[in-house]
């Protein structure tokens, strides 16, 4: 499916493994939490990148030992509506200090990408190609922002804050 | 008042040109009704019987003259000439054309306002007392935490998707206007022993069809940790809250099912892991804001103007309408004043664009530029000199705005109801206005004495039936409209829930059923006690034997 990281569609070099289906020998795969818990020491042992999904209930704490473990973290929205991704996502970036890929895959809509981006993720999922063309202007529409989140973005009052210091430390023009 | 600067500016603007794009993809059939309905929904457009219907956001019921014209000009310009005010302090405009909106949202983005986050599942716009920073009663003013909170729930980004909806309210003073108890999150602002401020933290009230009142998480949250706090509730929310059910979403029922104990203990685990990071507001940002809602500048005037005293003696009428809707001022000399926009056999809440305008004219002249909005659908004129008083008066009256009814029997709540709401098993307005017809003569109404009638059209509760004195639910019989009577409800600082009297009764009997409830309450009452005071003596009982006894 077409991904957008960093703006652009790109080719999705992972694979998704059903909880039945038999693990390839070579490239990336990404597999369910259940998966990963049952399976664990042949994941580990498989001398390839490994990526795992959480559905919407299922928390970052799930998997908050093993990240160093996991390339891909891909978080499921099973409807644009359900919100718990957006806080898992800020916990593995912010609490966990996650670094790897944050994947939003599921009914992923172009109106929400500024949140989700916000939140921590960094790679989108989408179900056709046009939809994700049309999605990339989505995440500039709307540049101030009120709070800090995982995107390291400046919130207004901190800029107010820093012009304010500025200002009187005599370094504002 | 806030005032935006650059930032909150560009944010507006930015939106508005969002929604341009969203509007014109829906216009050109790119997007579907069922996908653009997210989307106009985080505008504040609704799809409704007959027609859109905008909710226009009004932060903390605050509004300068200058915002009051606008919104007299876009009731004039795209819909029929009028608004109407709701229960959350907002204003719904009845006939926007689709097309228009965006044209609409960037005419208030000129005047700082816009519809953010007045529907969806996401934070609302927060309201507060409407008489803040004029209540003789009040502790600190709410308008800054208010602005603290307006900002950092605007779009969100961990919270636009939650559960369900959720209401914050803020209330400054011991007297509660606000109804914090019935909130998703309460905040009275107090002060400690120190005099530093703080805030008593309330989380899980509501009404609806399960109504609860909130629990205290907190007796006293230092200032300074507001955000992070508040960022902790709501996370715990987002998380556990249910998703199955809409009707069990809410955070009253997360709190319900798991226990204030248990849920104080998640709140302060999350809170623990992020208290004192970026989350809360840089020192200074707190003081910025505040400034913008110092108090405007008084004269230094006597109490108890003589003017004002003298009109009283002489003008009955006006003596009348200073008893009920002129309210005490901190402020030596001054008054605050109430509109009524529930004059007899009205809607409750509607202004026309001639009353915006005269209304913003007044508070240009006599109020500094400020007008109010309160939950129970009137308005406010929070700084008017005692001596202005009569000729204020006047000029309201001039334009039908002087009914001197605040808190009596005609100064009804009511939610838009089967006339406007697709949701709604039965008429609101048109019960009001029988209601409002019935008592209409007012040394009746003042022999009644304070009483808050409240209706909702449908469980929702947006009429706040719940918290009325007397509230009235109107429910469907085999398509018949049939309305459930419950007594003894209060928001205030006592807050109550009501309690259903007996059966419910068919619309053409509930203005009887009112009248046989005032006489039994006139025959019980001691002297000097208010409706709520007699019921809460005598209990429901009474009542329902005079009520049920001829049937």
């Amino acid at each position: 499916m077409p991904l957008i990281k960093n703006k652009q569609i790109v080719a999705d070099t992972w694979q998704y493994v059903g909880d039945e289906a038999a693990i390839p020998a070579d490239g990336g795969v990404i597999v369910s939490l259940a998966r990963w818990q049952a399976e664990r020491s042949v994941l580990v042992g498989r001398n390839a990148p490994l990526g795992i999904r959480l559905k919407s209930d299922e928390s970052a704490e799930a998997i908050a030992d093993d990240l160093p473990r996991f390339d891909v973290v891909a978080l499921e929205f099973p409807t644009f509506k359900d919100g718990r991704p957006y806080s898992t996502v800020r916990l593995l970036r912010e609490r966990h200090h996650y670094t790897g890929e944050l994947r939003a895959v599921g009914d992923i809509l172009r109106d929400q990408l500024q949140f989700m981006r916000r939140c921590g993720f960094d790679a989108f999922e989408f179900a056709d190609e046009t939809a994700a063309e049309k999605a990339i202007s989505a995440f500039d529409e709307i540049e101030a922002v009120y709070q800090t989140a995982a995107d390291w973005r400046r919130s207004a009052a901190m800029i107010r804050t820093d012009t304010a210091n500025a200002f009187l430390n005599g370094t504002c023009g | 008042m806030y005032l935006y600067d650059t930032i909150d500016q560009s944010l507006v603007d930015q939106r508005v040109e969002q929604f341009r794009g969203q509007v014109r993809r829906r216009m050109a059939g790119e997007l579907s009704e069922d996908e653009f309905k997210p989307l106009r929904l985080m505008n504040g457009l609704y799809l409704q019987l007959h027609a859109y219907m905008l909710r226009v956001a009004i932060p903390y019921g605050t509004l300068s003259s200058h915002q009051m014209r606008k919104l007299a000009h876009i009731a004039q310009r795209y819909d029929k000439g009028y608004g109407h005010f709701t229960t959350r302090q907002n204003l719904q405009f009845n006939w926007p054309k689709l097309e228009e909106t965006p044209d609409i949202l960037a005419e208030l983005a000129d005047v700082q306002m816009h519809a953010l986050q007045t529907s969806g599942n996401c934070i609302r716009n927060v309201t507060a007392d409407q008489y803040a920073g004029a209540a003789a009663d009040e502790v600190a003013d709410p308008r800054i935490t208010a602005e603290v909170v307006r900002q950092w729930s605007t779009l969100h980004p961990e919270f636009s998707f939650l559960p369900r909806k959720f209401k914050i309210a803020v209330t400054g003073s011991s007297r509660d206007r606000a109804a914090v108890r019935v909130h998703d999150i309460g905040l009275v602002v107090k002060r400690d022993e120190a005099g530093a401020i703080g805030y008593q933290v309330i989380v899980g009230g509501g009404l609806g069809r399960t109504p609860m009142i909130g629990a205290t998480v907190r007796d006293f949250l230092p200032k300074r940790h507001l955000l992070s706090y508040l960022e902790a509730i709501l996370r715990v929310y987002n998380q556990a809250g249910r998703r199955d059910n809409m009707y069990k979403a809410r955070i009253k029922i997360l709190v319900h099912a798991l226990g204030a104990e248990e849920f104080i203990r998640r709140v302060e685990a999350e809170w623990e892991a992020i208290r004192d990071s970026a989350v809360d507001l840089p020192a200074g940002e707190h003081d910025r804001i505040a400034t913008f809602f110092a108090p405007p500048r008084f004269e230094a005037l006597p109490n108890n103007d003589g003017e004002f005293a003298r009109y009283r003696l002489e003008d009955r009428e006006f003596a009348q309408w200073a008893r009920t809707n002129v309210a005490p001022h901190k402020q030596l000399g001054y008054a605050i004043a109430n509109i009524s926009l529930k004059p007899e056999g009205g809607i409750p809440g509607d202004a026309t664009t001639e009353q915006m305008n005269a209304i913003a004219a007044i508070a240009e002249r006599f109020s500094f530029g400020e007008i109010r909005v309160t939950h129970e659908q009137n308005l406010v004129l929070p700084h008017v000199r005692q001596a202005d008083l009569y000729g204020v008066w006047q000029t309201l009256k001039s334009h039908d705005l002087a009914t001197p009814n605040l808190g009596l029997i005609s100064d009804i709540i009511a939610c838009p109801g089967m006339d406007y709401c697709s949701l709604a098993n039965a008429r609101s307005i048109p019960l009001a206005q029988d209601i409002s017809k019935r008592f209409a003569d007012l040394r009746r109404q003042h022999d009644i004495g304070e009483l808050k009638v409240k209706i909702s059209g449908c469980i929702n509760a947006c009429g706040h039936h719940h918290v009325g004195h007397i509230g009235l639910l109107g429910v469907d019989r085999k398509g018949e409209e049939y309305y459930q009577i419950t007594l003894g409800g209060s928001a205030d600082e006592n807050t109550n829930l009501g309690k259903i009297v007996g059966p419910a009764v068919p619309y053409d009997k509930v203005g009887s059923a009112i009248e046989t409830i005032t006489n039994t309450y006139i025959g019980l009452r001691a002297d000097g006690e208010s409706f709520l005071d007699t019921y809460r003596r005598v209990g429901n009982d009474p009542f329902k034997e005079t009520l049920y006894a001829a049937h």
